[in-house]
This record gives C-alpha cells, structure tokens and sequence, in this order.
C-alpha cells in the first residue's frame, strides 16, 4: 500500500541503506531485544482513503447534534459566541499552526509578537501588570494559581468559594493532593460567596482565597468585600478566575487588588469542541512575575535596535530549573492564544462593551420572561449572562422536551449536588435570538404547567 | 528604535475604527441601573485596539510572514517530532459536528464523538500495550504528572507510604523532573553510561524501598534504545517500583515494539508529536496516559466506557486520582490523531517509523564525518551531534544553528541532552525526502568548511533574518512583557 506522507522511494531505500553499510532496515532495529519483539502487525481498523475516511468522519459528525444545528442554553464554563470569519482563517496560516515553540526568535517573530500582543490584552481585560502567553484551560490556570500561592506565602491551605466552577474545584483539589494542600471549601449564600463563613475560615495559615467572577451561577460575586477582608490578612492571596468577556463590562479584579487573575478565553474565537482544547490564561502582579507558570514573551531589540520579541525570564521553566521549575507545565495553547488574539482585536474597545453589555441584556430579558410566565428564577442578584432557573421536574425529562424542539436545554444542577433537584442553569449570549429565547421561556413553562 | 520595527496591533489603533459584527440587539433595552451595583461597572475601557478588517488580516499574515513552520521548510527539531500535519485531519477537526458540540450535552446527543474517542483510547492501547488509555491530560507533561499521580495513588493503597523518590536518567527531557516534583515526588537521577544508555550498575544504587518510579523514555533522548530494558524492569520491579513510559520518542518503534511488552506500567503519549498533531507554536497539544491492568482504577475520572452499543462516562470511579483537566481533554487534538491513524492503519505506522529510522541513520552517517558523534551505534528515530570540533575553533553550536537559518532550514534542538556538551539533537521524520536530507546534509557540511574558512560569516549569522541575534540578557533583565499605551 501506498502511504502519501511517506516520500521514500525503492531507490531512496536502498541509497540510503547503501550509505549506512547495512542491507535491510530491520539491521537498524537490531537492538530491540527479540524477546520484547511484537511478533505480529499491530490490530488497528485497516487504513482508508482520503475521500471514503473523510466520509466516514462526516457521518460520525453528522450523528452529533450540534450548536449550529440548534439554539444552546448551555454555558456553565463553554459557551456559544460569535466567532469572526477571520479568526479561523489567520490561525489557517499554516506558518502560525505548523510552528514549533518559539525557541529561535529570528525565525519566529511572528509568533512571539502575536502572543506579546495576547499578553498585553489579558493584562488590558483584567488591569494586572503581567500575563502569560497560556494555560491549557481556565481550570488548570487557577489550580496552578492555588500551588504558586502555597508556594510564595509558604502556606498551606486554600479556602475556594463553592461558587466556583465545579470541574475547577475537582482540578484545584487533584493537584492539592499531589501538593499536600488543605482545601476548605466556602459555602454559597443567595449565589454568591458566605462572606461570613469565609471571614470565619480566613487565618493566618490560609494561602489563598479562590472566587469565581462572574461565579458559575452567573451571579457577580462583591469582589470589594473580599478585598477588605483580606486587608487583616495581607499575606493571603486573592486568587479570581473571571470569564474574560465579562470583564468588558464589569470592574476587573485587577481593581480589587487581585494577586492573581485566570480564566478561559474560551469565550474568544474559539469553539466548544467537546471542551477542548480551550485557552487558559493567567495574569499576575509585577511582585510575581518571576513565580508565574509558563512561557513568557518579552520585548527586546536585536543587534541593530530593532524591536523584536523573545521567549524570557526562562529560569522559571522545566527545560532549565528541571525539578526546581515553578510548573512543569511545556506545550500550552499558543494557537488558540492567537485565536483568542484575533478575535479580541477585531471585536476591540468598543465592541468588548457591546457585546458584554448585550449578554447581560438578553439574559435580563430571559429573566423579565421566566418570571412573567411564573418560572422561578433562583438568585436575585446581579448577574452576566446565566441564570438559575427552577423548572421543578427532572431537568434532564425537560431538556428531551426541548431537544425535540430544536432547544439544547441548561446545565442539570443536580449533578452536582444532589439538593438542586430541578435546577437549572441557563446561559444566554448575544447570539441568542429574542425567538428563541421566547420559544426556550414557552416551552418550559408548559413544561412546568 | 530602528525604522524596520513591524508595527504593533495596537499601533494601527484609531479611535471609531471596528473590525466587528454583533447582531443587533433585538429586545427592548432594558434599564438595568437598579440592579448593578457602581462599584463593578466598569469605568475605564480595556486598550483593545480599534482596527478594521482588512487592516487586522494584513497584521497577522504580516506575522505569519515572520514565523517558519513545517509547511515552511525542513525542521529536524530533536525530540519534537516536527513531521507533516495532514491536512484532510484540519478539516475533520472543523466539521461541526466536532466542532461545535458542547461538552455537558447529553452523551446520546454526542455519540459519533464519543465513538471517535472511544475507538482512539482502544488504538492506543493497542500500539502501546497498554490495558486502559484515558484521553483527559492536555499535554505531555501533563500526561506525566497524571501518570505519576496514578503512581503514587497506587503505592499509597498499598499502604507504602514511603515511596517519595522517582528515577529519572541524567539526559531527561525537563519536564520529567519537574512532573516528579509536582506530583509530589522527590526527582533523583541516574547516571548513562559510556554508550549512552542508562548505568545499571548505578541503577542498582539508586533503587530502593523508597523508589516510587523509574521515568524512562525509550528511545532515549540521545535516539539510543535502551537494549537492556527487560533488566532495568525486573531491578525496579523486584524493589517494588513502577516504570513509566515517556512516549515523546515513540515514533521509533511503533509496530516494532510496545512498552507494555517491555515492562512499562504506566505510558504517556504527545498526540502532537508522533500523532500529528499541530504544534501550533506551542500548543495546544494532547497527552494521553495509558496504564497496566493493576493500575486502572486510578485513571482520572471520568471514564469512557461502551455499554452494548452506547458510549458513556463512567464517574463511579472511587480510586480515582480525580480529574486532571476539566471536560474530556483536547478533544480537537485527540480527532486529528484518530484520522491520522486511520489513515495509516498498521502497515503505515510500522513504516513510519522504519523510515523515521532509516532517515535518522542516514544523516548520522552523511555528518559525522564533519562533526563529532559521541554514541556511534545505529541510533532510532534521531542522533546527537556533538559541535565540539567546531567550538576549538571559536564557532559554538548556537552560531551554527543561527547559520542554519540563513539557509532556510529550522536548526536542530540545542544544548539538549544535558550529558552531550555543544549537543545538536537532529530528527529527520519519515515525512522528509531523500533530496531535502541531502540539501540540509549539504548546507551542515558547507558550514563545517565555514568554520575552518571563515568562522565570521558563521559566528555573526543569521544574515538574511528579519532580525538578527536578539538582546536575551536585556530581555530579562528589565522585562518589558505588555505594551503600554503612549
């Protein structure tokens, strides 16, 4: 069979043995022992052509409902925006996606810059000094934010909001583990953070504090309160992890004296895609740039003065410090950095606003509508772009209604903790239509009668 | 600052410029100024730039421009497996049943996904000989760390709690030790020796009742196959360790050998490397962790399971090390591997490694004429170079993979391994032609006669870069890591 990535020819083969001084390749693999030999061809499906695999895949796809297919009201941490044309056809450019590392920056400019330029919005969104070129997802961003707190305060426990996302939670804690950290979880009060129950866990051992903002209710956690409490603790850390978009609108944590800021730019020109891969981002305080995770990117000037970027502060990182390295972390997400790069740049300052300011519409409108057609909405207070809803039944019974109507229903609550039965949450993006979000508010409220 | 400086996105910025589409809002605007408190309105708006459409395109093909990849040019970049990314496996991964699917829809919804990945975990597991696979870790390292946690969550059941140390050999990939520290282990090291393999005398000294791991890439990071592996196994084995697979080389041996059959507990793979995958300048890649049967019930949570002729997660998982990353790992990635091993099959994984191999060797013997080669047996899928001949002459290995760039090619990785001094680490790939070995062969011999000739012309390379040798130390030393507005 004939294999189109392989160039080798009968003549390159024998060229090539010729040269090495031996007559067969399998001379050249004379030193795996025979006794861990595989004696047979491996057990794979056999090989398909270009056009009958493609084929093949499409109809694995097609089985898929799919976002473009239906109207989503799922969020909870992915969510479904408006992704420009060009986003996919920059990161297209097969100079950006067949790239290695930027380790030789006079070949490899345009990648450093672009991520130079990635740096520069993250600490634009969140008002921070420092942002990395990347985390693989939100999750992992704020559980390494977690390790670099312990780290610096040389503390052990970190006391995390059970408004935070729970699949972060699930990350925060897995890591823990293998650092050997206490994690006190916070209870939630009407959606948001108990800022009592925090003030009572908050001591001198605490490393952190962990707050979701917008938290994964929706609901816009009092950032200032956190702040004041941790003014008898100056040691601890604040630690959020904000949905970017979010912060086009709302006060960035960099203003409430955050330590350290993560989230998922998810939100900018990247699809769903099953959940990844996504783009964690990371953003820090000047006082910790020499702690941060990752890859940074710096300017500097090459021999003639010329403006150009490299790869620095590089001590911090596994392929030098080895076992003493801040992170192990080596690939991350450069590509959907870019992404996320051209998307902010063609969306840009006064788009930012507008499409925040037109989440929250439509989800207020979503609200206004539940309540008018007496769905009880959970939580009353400010919120972004999703919301809690009780639907009373199975959620899962009503999202098999929706789906026959072309609606792929919220996010069941009660898979996380069994006492949300019938809750559901429900995210609304511009996108959404003010059809569709009337056709979600009917259904569901024949649903619930 | 010099004239030929490429603009910043943010230096095209003009005030009223958009580069945007959002729909209109299509409901009555609300009054919401009841219900936000003024404190976290925001007051002054992010510096996003404000640029058009047109003027965003030319920006980044402007970058693209200034960035080389493998569609670029040859790029036999040690230890990163820089091959060719198929393109039919891009347009997979941009079908929207795949691409936009969202990953807390009900798995019935989602079924010709969870297939893909179900059938990729099963082809993993065989080409590794592995029992169970898990596509969760989101990239190599994390991979490790998921595997050395399984590690020590199974030491731990055995009620062995003084398992802290993880073996890893001198010339080890960096994130070897920084995982084992991560994951709460201590990183110890052991030595190679005169042929480049791992010591098993000093093997034998460093294994203990505290030994939690031996991580081992095999090949090795000098392309060496570690020959002796059955032995290194029954030493760790019998003091009660575990081995763990780095799959960072395992375009060498597929079809040819599995770590499985050699005693390996624990396997990572880097779908972005031997998978093809795009690197992508950095990322994202896909790291997933395979395992023997006795360590199964620790893989990260949840599981993807087949029940008649049904996918699901399977989150009853109570030995669980928990979850690793949220959702089910890089799915995009994870699409791209599964259509380039259908598109192989056995036949054509076993030949891309006789011929990853085969170009590796061929190079090896077509330089070490002009260069030095400390470890002179057939090696795997890459060689290490060693420019010490050069150096005696003033020209260091960096000056030569600067030259390099002038001819067009992505210099060899250097300085690594540690254990090879003015080390050059060169990985062909099968994917490379005869005619571009030989082009690339020519111009690494051409500059060998440079360093005797004119060692200038090599020393203050690059020449033909839109930049030359970049200011590191001034880089680190006042970091300037964001733009600030004038």
């Amino acid at each position: 069979m004939e294999f189109r990535y392989l160039p080798m020819t009968k003549e390159d083969k024998q060229e090539m043995l010729d040269k090495i001084g031996v007559d067969h390749t399998d001379d050249l693999f004379s030193d795996i022992p025979d006794s861990i030999r595989l004696k047979r061809e491996l057990d794979l499906k056999i090989p398909k052509s270009e056009p009958l695999l493609m084929n093949e895949l499409t109809k694995l796809a097609n089985k898929n409902y799919n976002l473009k297919t239906h109207a989503s009201f799922l969020g909870a941490g992915v969510y479904d925006h408006y992704i420009p044309s060009i986003v996919d056809h920059v990161i297209s450019r097969s100079e950006f996606y067949t790239a290695y590392t930027p380790y030789q920056p006079e070949i490899s400019q345009g990648e450093l810059q672009a991520i130079f330029e990635f740096q520069t919005m993250i600490c634009e969104l969140t008002n921070m000094d420092v942002a990395n070129s990347s985390m693989y997802d939100g999750a992992t961003a704020l559980a390494e934010a977690t390790t670099l707190s312990a780290a610096q305060t040389k503390r052990s426990k970190i006391l995390v909001s059970k408004t935070v996302h729970p699949e972060s939670r699930a990350v925060i804690n897995t890591y823990a583990n293998a650092h050997k950290l206490e994690v006190i979880e916070i209870d939630e009060v009407n959606g948001v953070t108990d800022m009592e129950a925090l003030r009572n866990k908050l001591d001198e051992d605490t490393a952190s504090v962990v707050i979701q903002y917008p938290n994964f209710f929706g609901q816009i956690e009092p950032l200032q309160q956190v702040q004041q409490m941790l003014e008898d603790q100056k040691k601890t850390m604040m630690i959020v992890s904000s949905n970017p978009l979010a912060l086009g609108y709302l006060t960035p944590p960099g203003s409430f004296g955050a330590d350290i800021v993560v989230g998922d730019t998810q939100v900018f020109g990247i699809p769903a895609q099953y959940g990844g891969p996504h783009c964690g981002y990371f953003a820090t305080t000047k006082k910790l740039m020499r702690k941060v995770p990752g890859r940074l990117v710096g300017q500097t000037v090459d021999e003639e003065g010329t403006r150009g970027f490299v790869l620095t502060l590089q001590a911090r990182e596994q392929h030098i410090r080895r076992d003493k390295a801040t992170s192990n972390i080596c690939s991350n997400q450069a590509l959907n950095a870019l992404a996320s790069s051209v998307a902010m740049s063609a969306i840009g300052k006064q788009g930012i606003k507008q499409m925040a300011w037109s989440n929250i519409q439509k989800a207020y409108y979503m609200k206004q509508q539940l309540q008018q057609q007496g769905i009880p909405v959970v939580y009353q207070g400010a919120l972004f772009n999703e919301l809690v809803i009780d639907v009373k039944k199975s959620v899962s019974e009503v999202n098999a209604v929706l789906l026959e109507k072309g609606i792929i229903g919220g996010f069941d609550l009660e898979q996380i903790e069994a006492n949300r039965k019938g809750q559901m949450l429900i995210a609304i993006t511009e996108l959404r239509t003010k059809e569709e979000i009337d056709i979600f508010v009917k259904e569901v409220g024949e649903i619930h009668g | 600052m010099a004239n030929q400086d490429y603009p910043l996105i943010f230096e095209y910025s003009k005030q009223g410029r958009t580069g945007f589409s959002l729909p209109e809002l299509d409901i009555p605007e609300l009054d919401l100024t009841e219900e936000f408190d003024e404190t976290y309105i925001r007051q002054d708006a992010p510096e996003l730039p404000e640029v058009s459409e047109l003027e965003i395109i030319r920006h980044y093909t402007g970058l693209s421009r200034r960035n080389y990849g493998v569609d670029s040019g040859f790029y036999p970049l040690g230890s990163c497996t820089m091959k060719y990314n198929p393109k039919i496996n891009e347009d997979v991964a941009r079908l929207d049943g795949f691409s936009s699917i969202h990953p807390y829809q009900d798995p019935t919804t989602v079924q010709g996904a969870l297939e893909v990945m179900y059938d990729l975990q099963s082809a993993l597991a065989e080409i590794t000989g592995m029992d169970q696979v898990s596509l969760q870790p989101a990239a190599g390292a994390q991979g490790e760390w998921a595997g050395l946690s399984m590690i020590r969550a199974f030491h731990e059941a055995n009620g062995d709690h003084q398992r802290t140390k993880v073996i890893v050999p001198d010339s080890a990939h960096g994130t070897n030790p920084a995982s084992a520290t991560s994951a709460g282990f201590e990183a110890v090291t052991v030595k190679s020796n005169e042929n480049g393999l791992v010591d098993l005398e000093d093997l034998k000294k460093v294994v203990g009742n505290d030994t939690a791991a031996l991580m081992l890439t095999n090949p090795n990071t000098l392309g060496l196959f570690e020959k002796e592996i059955e032995e290194m196994a029954e030493i760790v084995h019998g003091a009660g360790g575990r081995l763990y697979y780095d799959g960072a080389n395992l375009n060498a041996i597929m079809g040819y050998a599995r770590p499985g059959d050699m005693g390996f507990d624990v396997v990572h793979l880097n779908l972005h490397k031997t998978f093809t995958g795009p690197h992508g300048g950095g990322g994202p890649g896909s790291g997933p962790v395979g395992v023997s049967a006795e360590l199964a019930k620790f893989l990260p949570k949840p599981v993807l399971v087949k029940q008649g002729e049904t996918y699901q997660f399977d989150d009853d998982r109570p030995d669980s090390i928990g979850r690793v990353k949220p959702y089910y790992g890089n799915f995009g990635i994870n699409l791209r591997a599964y259509t380039y091993i259908r598109t192989m099959g056995a036949e054509g994984l076993k030949k891309v490694s006789e011929y990853a191999v085969l170009n590796a060797n061929y190079m090896m013997r077509s330089l070490q004429e002009e260069y030095e080669l400390p470890y002179t047996q057939h090696c795997k899928h890459e060689f290490v170079l060693s420019g010490k001949k050069q150096k005696k002459l003033g020209v260091r290995t960096l000056d030569i993979a600067k030259r390099l760039l002038d001819f067009g090619y992505h210099p060899p990785t250097i300085y690594f391994p540690l254990n090879v001094s003015e080390a050059m680490m060169v990985e062909p790939t099968e994917t490379e032609s005869k005619e571009t070995l030989d082009g690339f062969i020519e111009k690494m011999n051409q500059i060998a006669k440079e360093t005797e000739d004119d060692p200038e012309v090599v020393q203050e390379a690059p020449h033909t870069t839109v930049v030359s040798r970049m200011d590191e130390t001034r880089a680190a030393r006042k970091p300037i890591l964001r733009h600030q507005k004038q």
